[in-house]
């Protein structure tokens, strides 16, 4: 028998939602504003077996570049794989992984919601805690749009789902890192979620 | 200057310095085509898309230049899709342009439309589909740009129709435009120094050589590092040639079929110095139980190998020769401490016991004067000139080219490594031969793979390239028959080949080469020596091999590098 070596790359790793060493990651990748440019990072992804979570894609204030944020989750590779070949992808400039607690993220969720009228005034006053916009009205449905961050969406849903949902859909989240502000206590504060 | 888009790609061309395309025209690449009449490139017409890739391979691979190729559209440019795989795979420079439809059709399932970028992405280090004519000369010169630079790698450019009839002003740019793109050649200093103090504390060290010391051009280099360190070096099935098989430190191919010494050293190692080299599985059998007390030096070119099998204990990415010379440039300081070649003696002596206990072997002198194929290629070998290339095929026969040849120039073997692609040998041969006329251009080949891309040797003798093949025909696709054999209780399903049929001789004949028939061990060197007098005609020598033959050593899928099978030639010691 021979020992396992200590240099051994892990080939499975704990799934898991949460942490950050493993599970879901965020990466703000600046890319090429070219042709084709999603359907190579897709086709990476896939060919490497790497799993996408959610993608979303927009040009950034400069026309030449977009920003793809990616959420990652890591069943059977490092991140530094996944970074790594994204990086040997001739139109990606810029990768950079978001630290959840350093970053402010944002996601839009519609819901469409059976309302009758007995039901309608309780979404209504749900929908007002969560700051969640009334954007379409039926006569048996309302739809709902909320911009927030992904766990309150999840909250938001849960809550939701009691009066029937008939349809969701979300944007997958974008994410930026947190501003650096002078602290109170000195040093640079890099701030808590709230 | 207005010219066409044509005109401005094969201009294009000649400004890149290229002077020979494969390729093979068709409707989406015709207008090419017409100033391809009036270009100095010399352009070989191949009888196969799949040829011209491998001629482009094998053409950067004797010559470290990048290899080109020219094809039409739909089927053509899927044809040349396993060159490129290969190349991808293999890290060659090669540089295929394929014609599309018109930019109007493009979508439209249009005739002979297929999406080659798409299909190719993967497959690429990178691809451009042109849409204006005035991208053109910008395009060739990032596309050659990115295949020769960082890890080596093959590019398509998708060129439609009537962007190659669009009338453009010349023009040829001074820079590339890749702001995403800037491979770092250079080894950071402190891992030098990092790495530098562990070849001194190592006791039982191995240079891991793989095929970027090739790419890299850092075979001399190389030279200079191991012997001032006094290190036994292996080299990979891609490395066969970055270090002189006939030196004193070297130990041969690690391995699935790789020397038992080789395979054993690595695998008893306290420190892998691992330059161009990528833990293909081949090499580490089982990940898990792979080289368990070697420290890990790992250098390439590709941040992505670094950590993608193995972890390193010093990564260090850049260009191998830049990083060999400044490794030994750190010895040479003295940085941490002179060099103690008392502490890897007794590991000189373990290894060298190795070798004098299981060298590579087989039956010299069968009973039954039966032709063994590993003869075949140890005469070859011998009786070849300093510096013939060799190509191979894939299979035992490339096994044995492998284990039996002498390598002790770079760039003078010639295989499809990580692909493994059957046929690979003859269109690489031919490629080789374009690339290096100087040299004597051997193929060893299976009749499998002869059966997949003999009619390249058509190509060959159409344009004068002469090049040799020794046909190793036993009648099977004899690597899976050794698989079935080994593996499946000798249940033999659909690897029976048949020596006679086809008649390789009459075959090659009708192709236009001198042809030969061996059968017995007697006749193998004076056929050679026949063949080896022929300089202005291909020549195939059709060998009738043992069928009965496997490949020694062995580790079998799975198992790990302690558990080397070392054949019949070692049963009841
Ligand atoms: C294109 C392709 N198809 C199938 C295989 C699987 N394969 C690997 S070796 C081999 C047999 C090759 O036969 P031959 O060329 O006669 O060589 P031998 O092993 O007999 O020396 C086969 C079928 C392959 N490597 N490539
Ligand atoms: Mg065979």
């Amino acid at each position: 028998m021979t020992n396992a070596s200590p240099n051994l790359i892990p080939m499975s790793m704990p799934g898991g939602k949460s942490s950050t060493e493993f599970g879901y990651h965020v990466l703000s990748v600046l890319v090429e504003n070219k042709a084709g440019v999603l359907a190579r990072v897709a086709q990476l992804f896939s060919r490497r077996g790497y799993s996408i979570y959610s993608l979303a894609v927009a040009p950034t204030d400069d026309e030449r570049f977009s920003r793809l944020t990616v959420v990652v989750d890591l069943e059977s590779v490092t991140l530094e794989q996944i970074t790594k070949q994204l990086h040997k992808l001739i139109n990606v400039i810029k990768i950079t992984e978001i630290d959840p607690r350093e970053s402010v993220q944002q996601e839009l969720l519609l819901a469409i919601v059976a309302a009758d009228t007995q039901s309608r005034s309780q979404i209504m006053e749900l929908a007002g805690i969560f700051g969640a916009k009334v954007i379409d009205v039926g006569l048996e449905r309302l739809t709902l749009a909320l911009a927030d961050t992904p766990d309150r969406l999840d909250d938001f849903t849960g809550l939701i789902k009691v009066f029937g949902i008939i349809e969701v859909q979300r944007t997958g989240r974008v994410a930026l890192t947190k501003l650096a502000r002078p602290s109170t206590r000195g040093g640079m504060n890099r701030g808590k979620a709230s | 200057m207005r010219i066409t888009g044509a005109q401005a790609l094969v201009k294009s061309l000649e400004m890149q310095g290229v002077d020979v395309v494969f390729g093979l025209p068709g409707g989406a690449i015709l207008p090419v085509y017409d100033p391809i009449i009036d270009s100095p490139i010399r352009h070989i017409l191949v009888r196969h898309e799949q040829g011209a890739g491998h001629m482009a391979e094998g053409y950067a691979q004797a010559t470290n230049k990048p290899g080109v190729a020219i094809v039409t559209s739909g089927p053509a440019a899927t044809n040349i899709v396993t060159a490129l795989a290969d190349a991808y795979m293999d890290s060659i420079p090669i540089v295929v342009i394929t014609g599309q439809v018109a930019t109007s059709s493009i979508g439209t399932d249009a005739f002979q439309e297929a999406d080659t970028t798409g299909i190719t992405m993967s497959i690429t280090k990178h691809n451009w589909l042109i849409k204006d004519a005035s991208e053109i000369p910008q395009v060739v010169k990032e596309a050659f740009h990115v295949a020769t630079t960082g890890r080596p790698g093959p590019v398509l450019i998708d060129l439609p129709k009537d962007v190659s009839n669009q009338m453009m002003d010349w023009y040829w740019p001074d820079s590339v435009d890749l702001p995403g793109y800037k491979p770092n050649v250079k080894g950071h200093p402190r891992s030098i120094s990092a790495a530098a103090k562990l070849i001194k504390e190592a006791k039982k060290p191995v240079f891991y050589i793989g095929g970027g010391v090739i790419r890299s051009g850092a075979s001399a280099a190389l030279k200079t590092l191991v012997e001032k360190c006094n290190i036994p070096v292996v080299t990979t099935l891609m490395g066969r040639g970055a270090f002189p098989d006939d030196h004193p430190l070297c130990l041969g191919m690690p391995g699935m079929h790789g020397t038992y010494t080789a395979i054993t050293a690595m695998q008893k190692s306290d420190l892998l110095i691992t330059l161009g080299a990528r833990f293909d599985d081949r090499v580490t059998g089982k990940v898990s139980g792979f080289a368990p007390e070697a420290k890990i030096i790992h250098v390439d070119i590709d941040p992505a190998e670094l950590g993608k099998v193995r972890r390193a204990d010093v990564p260090i990415v850049g260009d191998v020769k830049l990083v060999i010379e400044e490794l030994i440039e750190a010895l040479d300081k003295g940085e941490a401490g002179e060099l103690d070649y008392s502490i890897t003696q007794e590991w000189h002596d373990q290894v060298k016991k190795w070798q004098e206990d299981f060298p590579l072997r087989y039956e010299e002198d069968p009973k039954d004067g039966s032709l063994k194929p590993q003869y075949v290629v140890e005469c070859l070998s011998k009786l070849a000139p300093e510096g013939t290339i060799l190509a191979s095929g894939v299979g035992q026969h490339q096994m044995w080219g492998s284990q039996f040849w002498h390598f002790n120039d770079a760039n003078t073997w010639i295989n499809s490594g990580g692909l493994g692609t059957m046929g690979f040998a003859i269109p690489a041969a031919i490629g080789a031969k374009v690339g290096r006329p100087d040299k004597m251009v051997w193929a060893v080949d299976g009749d499998g793979c002869f059966q997949m891309t003999a009619q390249e040797l058509v190509t060959a003798s159409a344009e004068r390239i002469p090049v040799k093949i020794a046909l190793l025909n036993n009648a099977y696709l004899g690597m899976v028959r050794q698989w079935q054999e080994m593996f499946y209780e000798e249940r033999y399903s659909e690897v029976y080949l048949s020596p006679d049929l086809p008649d390789y001789v009459k075959w090659a004949e009708a192709m236009g080469c001198v042809a030969f028939r061996v059968e017995t061990p007697e006749d193998v060197i004076p056929t050679i020596e026949k063949a080896n007098q022929i300089n202005d005609r291909s020549v195939v020598i059709e060998f009738r091999t043992d069928w009965r033959e496997k490949v020694f050593p062995m580790v079998p899928s799975g198992a790990t590098n302690d558990e080397v099978v070392l054949g019949p030639m070692f049963e009841g010691r």
